[in-house]
């Protein structure tokens, strides 16, 4: 009870709580969630969000930290682009890699995961290390390259409005328009989109790569402007990860990914809290997220089927 | 009076709403090679297959060597002495012939000296030859066939059950093959053969069973059984009326014409021998043939699905087609009924859809081809077969409403569904004054339908001429097993 | 100067290889199955706090036992949902690996005292083979090693052998490249690759128990680190074969001690250079091997 009540405290028991716990966790959730669900629902099996995050971080915070003179309105679309453009190309490289040479995503999107991690360990005690080099992080970034916050007084920012705006733009493209409707045909029965349709799955799943990657690149952008102002070696912890579990418990649906990803981030905040106030460990959060996977994929196989036994 | 290897009594097997075998009997005896012949469909894969434990029977006793017997799964029937080399073979690619031949073998050792040596010892023992380790992969169709016979005998096999094993043969591999199954037979073992060719059947087996809709109606020794009597067998009696429209006029417009036109698969083996044929306005074009014959590669030619190896193709820009393999190339079973009409044009569309024109134009089309949902919202999978399949003709007829391309469309329909699916099929022709292209593994079906009619046999085209006696299938029935006049 | 610097790298490569080459062997009889198991790395934590637990009840060989039926836990779950379920391999593997992450972390912290934090652990210290030993550069790197280190000596001969040469190890292949052949070939593609995943399960539960109680001697929340997605990298450079998991074993654990040897050296190369290097390898070599060449032909389906 001590525990819960402190969760609650956490996540949602003040408008601070809310507003500067769990959106700001929310936040890198939502937009790596929609790149998780842009790519399964293209049949595209991006495990690598997480690395193609560190990129678009890296990415972000060198534009900051080399023109740190830039006004804030080039400097944060630059970020954003800059972000977008680093994650993408993460992915581009595992797309390049399964269309040129036939490498499974799964298992080039971990490599990539890795060897990311590599980079920006390398990173903040190389190239980007603050001037003392000390620790192993960035400068801080200057006044234009922080990312104006969305209320006064609370530290949700930028990077939510831009998750939101993504995600109504997701749904709106694929629900509303010629182009996702072919992802969706795609994911859904590549056989029957290039047979019956006449799609081009292969120039479309390249597309589908680039713009998931985009998406994670872009939360990356989002963490180092919006929450640490520097670039860290620790900059995600598992975001990439926790996104498959927001993306599927959304059912792959853009807008639901808005309400998982802040029920996930509800889940890290008061899980927070619980650790500081209940003593009860944050990382429990995870047994959460687990067995709500494990459920959502005993219920889609139990419907599948159910679905053939009526049929006969 | 040799003793029975293998009896299969009063078989019935029901897959959802179709009876696929209604009281289905085959008793092999010791020594002899059995025929087991029937059409498309009759049920002649799904027996054995109840022979070799991969199906259970609904009802029905399986004897071997006087025994009742339950084969609850493969590795029954292996213990029990069967083999089954199938239609597409079982065997890993990636494997040797000697590995392929130790799978599942007997002991905990795997020595591939040893498998290598049995390969060796049996190929010597019956003549059916192997590089004992040459990949799989990388033999021709007839060595792997061997391969997998070689497997069978391996694991003791002494009743062989061969599936359609001369379709994918040569002449002359086939005599090898019957060859090999006399001298099997001359040391006691039983082979089964399932054939569609009739003649063969005659020459080679010892006794015959036939299949007609899942039930066996003629049993009997081969040498007291004319061809007559057995086409007559497989094909039942002559009760098809043709209610097909008379042929096309000769001047009617050409729409499909193919002109010295081949086909060679990806792996280079010709499927298709040169063809010429054309088809006009109003004709409704039925193609006959078993699996692996050439149909399948003359309609996808026709739809624009394949390009030809030489010869040129001329069509119309816009084919409609309707695949054999509904929910896997037709229609995404997730999607409702109106995504999977849009999704004939998903290559073309540009920009944004609008959903209400859409619906609309989906519940025009679920209105004049019956198709019975709920709405045009209703997920494709919630639909019955019959259902699914108006819908798929429907949209291809929006597309390309007088050029239309069949492959078995009335595939795991009930009659009534039949019915439906041909009316529509019909009414391209009829109405719309188009050309229908359609394949059918069902004869009755094909000659109810169809103003003309070609039959594939070993990927070379026939034009069967109408018969003297209207509704007389026999001219049909002969040349599919390869019998012309 | 050689000597000095090559010795002790030369050790921490087969040190830090050990554990990677436990839960590769489990991951390579897996994949062989066509079973591609993601969930390896909440096998590893697993095995690590489950040696730890049972390490202070009763000592060393109680650990491992307890890491080995730990992992087997994880891996039992797994195979459930995979084989029975029929849930796709990736996603349940990721949701196991979360799982195994969040379950022992929560009794890090919750029960610190059954995972033995703030006493000292019983570990394994290194056994000496006499004259072996001696061989000069390579002897005291191999053969002055903890035991688990042994028994990977004897482990991965012994799982090449088994593929190859049993009747046993040839199904497990086969169901790997063709499951309805090996069905038709009479044996049960379900039942294989249940125990395929067992075995998996076992092995990365080893390899959680070798970290606890041969290197760290101690639980640590998130120990594993990446090592279960270390192993399936380790699986493809490899080749999914025995012998080329361990070779590749020792270049992912050359890699992690080359840091130290390049410090010591003076080199002025970053270190995650060596870090990222055996990923960029893994990738290079799939892409020359046109993807999939050498994996089986249904893995991960």
């Amino acid at each position: 009870m001590e525990a819960f009540i402190a969760f609650w405290d956490g996540a949602a028991g003040s408008s601070y709580a809310f507003w500067s716990a769990t959106l700001v966790r929310a936040t890198p959730l939502l937009l790596v969630g929609l790149a998780v669900a842009v790519a399964f629902r293209a049949g595209v099996l991006n495990i690598g969000a997480e690395g193609q995050l560190i990129l678009g971080a890296i990415a972000a915070s060198s534009v900051a930290l080399a023109i740190p003179a830039l006004p804030a309105m080039v400097m944060i679309p630059a970020m954003i682009a800059a972000g977008a453009v680093g994650g993408a190309v993460w992915a581009g490289i595992a797309a390049w890699l399964r269309h040129r040479f036939g490498v499974l995503e799964v298992i080039s999107t971990i490599m990539l995961n890795f060897v990311a991690a590599a980079l920006v360990s390398w990173m903040v005690r190389g190239p980007l290390q603050e001037p003392t080099k000390v620790y192993p992080m960035s400068v801080s970034f200057s006044e234009a390259a922080r990312w104006p916050f969305l209320l006064d007084g609370q530290r949700t920012h930028l990077g939510l409005a831009l998750g939101v705006v993504a995600a109504l733009l997701m749904w709106f493209v694929l629900t509303q328009s010629a182009a996702g409707f072919r992802v969706r045909a795609v994911g859904a029965g590549a056989s029957a989109a290039e047979s019956a349709g006449g799609v081009n799955t292969r120039a479309l799943t390249w597309r589908v790569f680039v713009v998931s990657g985009a998406l994670a690149g872009l939360a990356g952008a989002s963490e180092v402007g919006g929450v640490t102002w520097a670039l860290y070696e620790g900059i995600s912890p598992g975001y990439g990860y926790t996104a498959i579990a927001v993306a599927l418990l959304a059912r792959l649906d853009p807008r639901g990914v808005v309400l998982t990803a802040v029920f996930f981030g509800a889940l890290e905040a008061g899980g927070a809290s619980m650790q500081r106030n209940a003593g009860v460990p944050a990382v429990a959060v995870q047994i959460i997220t687990a067995t709500t996977l494990l459920a959502v994929l005993a219920l889609a196989r139990w419907r599948a089927l159910r679905a053939e036994d009526v049929l006969g | 009076m040799s003793a029975i290897a293998l009896a299969l009594h009063d078989i019935h097997k029901r897959f959802g709403a179709a009876q696929a075998l209604t009281g289905a009997s085959c008793v092999v005896k010791s020594g002899c090679v059995h025929a087991l012949l029937g059409e498309n469909g009759a049920g002649k894969t799904t027996l054995m297959r109840v022979a070799f434990g991969m199906l259970q029977p609904d009802h029905g006793e399986i004897e071997r060597d006087g025994k009742l017997v339950r084969l609850a799964s493969e590795r029954d029937a292996i213990t029990a002495g069967i083999g089954m080399v199938h239609q597409h073979f079982m065997l890993v690619p990636a494997f040797t012939v000697a590995e392929n031949a130790a799978l599942g073998g007997p002991g905990r050792r795997f020595d591939a000296g040893r498998a290598a040596a049995l390969v060796r010892r049996i190929g010597e023992e019956t003549g059916l030859l192997l590089n004992p380790h040459a990949k799989v992969g990388s033999l021709s169709v007839g060595a792997q066939q061997r391969a997998e016979i070689v497997r069978a005998l391996a694991q003791q096999a002494r009743v062989m059950i061969l599936d359609e094993p001369t379709a994918v043969l040569t002449p002359s591999e086939s005599e090898e093959l019957y060859a090999w199954m006399r001298r099997f037979v001359a040391t006691g073992g039983s082979v089964v053969l399932i054939t569609h060719k009739v003649r063969e059947a005659l020459a080679v087996a010892d006794d015959i069973t036939v299949l007609r809709r899942g039930a066996t109606v003629l049993s009997g020794p081969s040498r007291e059984l004319s061809e007559e009597s057995v086409i007559e067998a497989i094909v039942g009696e002559a009760r098809v009326t043709s209610n097909a429209t008379p042929l096309a006029a000769s001047n009617d417009e050409v729409l499909f014409g193919l002109d010295a036109v081949t086909y060679h698969d990806t792996s280079g083996v010709r499927r298709l021998k040169p063809t010429t044929l054309t088809v006009r306005r109003g004709e409704i074009l039925g193609v006959l043939g078993v699996e692996g014959s050439g149909q399948r590669e003359l309609l996808r030619l026709l739809a624009g699905r394949l390009q030809p190896s030489s010869g040129t193709v001329r069509r119309p820009v816009v084919v409609g087609f309707v695949p054999e393999d509904r929910l896997h190339d037709a229609v995404i079973p997730e999607f409702s009924l109106t995504e999977n009409r849009l999704l004939a044009e998903a290559s073309a569309m540009r920009g944004l859809i609008s959903w209400r024109d859409q619906a609309e134009t989906t519940t025009s089309i679920m209105l004049e081809n019956d198709v019975r949902a709920t709405d045009a919202n209703a997920a494709m999978r919630t639909l019955s077969g019959g259902n699914q399949q108006r819908f798929v003709v429907g949209r291809e007829r929006r597309l390309a409403p007088d050029a239309l391309v069949a492959e078995n469309p009335t595939r795991g329909l009930d009659v009534q569904a039949t019915a439906r699916v041909m009316h529509a099929l019909r009414s391209v022709a009829q109405e719309h004054k188009g050309a229908v292209i359609v394949h059918s593994a069902d004869l009755d079906e094909i000659l109810a339908l169809t103003t003309r009619v070609l039959v594939c046999f070993a990927g070379e085209v026939h034009e069967i001429a109408p018969p003297a006696t209207p509704g007389d299938r026999g001219p049909y029935a002969r040349a599919l097993v390869g019998a012309f006049a | 100067m050689l000597e000095l610097t090559l010795v002790p790298f030369l050790e921490a490569a087969v040190r830090t290889a050990t554990p990677l080459a436990f839960a590769a062997l489990g991951e390579l009889v897996a994949e062989r199955a066509g079973v591609i198991n993601l969930g390896l790395e909440g096998t590893i934590i697993a095995g690590c706090l489950g040696g730890a637990a049972a390490a202070t009840l009763g000592g060393t060989a109680l650990g491992f036992a307890g890491a080995a039926t730990a992992g087997l836990l994880v891996a039992l779950v797994f195979a459930v949902f995979v084989v029975h379920v029929k849930t796709d391999q990736i996603i349940t593997g990721t949701a196991l690996t979360v799982l195994g992450l969040g379950i022992t972390g929560s009794i890090y912290h919750l029960w610190p005292a059954l995972v033995g934090v703030g006493t000292t652990l019983p570990t394994t210290g290194s056994v000496r083979i006499p004259v072996l030993s001696a061989i000069p550069l390579v002897g005291s790197a191999l053969f002055s090693q903890p035991w688990p280190t042994y028994a990977l000596y004897l482990l991965v001969p012994a799982i090449a052998w088994w593929l190859a040469r049993t009747q046993a190890g040839l199904g497990l292949r086969a169901v790997g490249e063709h499951p309805a052949a090996a069905a038709a070939a009479g044996l049960s593609p379900q039942r294989i690759r249940f125990a395929a995943i067992c075995f998996s399960g076992v092995m990365g539960g080893l390899c959680g128990g070798t970290l606890v109680l041969a290197q760290v001697g101690s639980f640590n929340e998130g120990m594993s680190a990446g090592r279960g997605f270390i192993a399936i990298a380790i699986v493809v450079l490899g080749r999914w074969t025995p012998w080329g998991a361990a070779g590749a074993a020792l270049v992912f654990g050359g890699a992690f001690a080359f840091q130290y040897l390049a410090q010591s050296l003076g080199l002025g190369w970053p270190y995650q250079l060596f870090l990222a290097m055996p990923y960029v390898l893994t990738l290079i070599l799939l892409a020359a091997q046109r993807g999939r060449a050498a994996a089986p032909a249904y893995l991960g389906r």
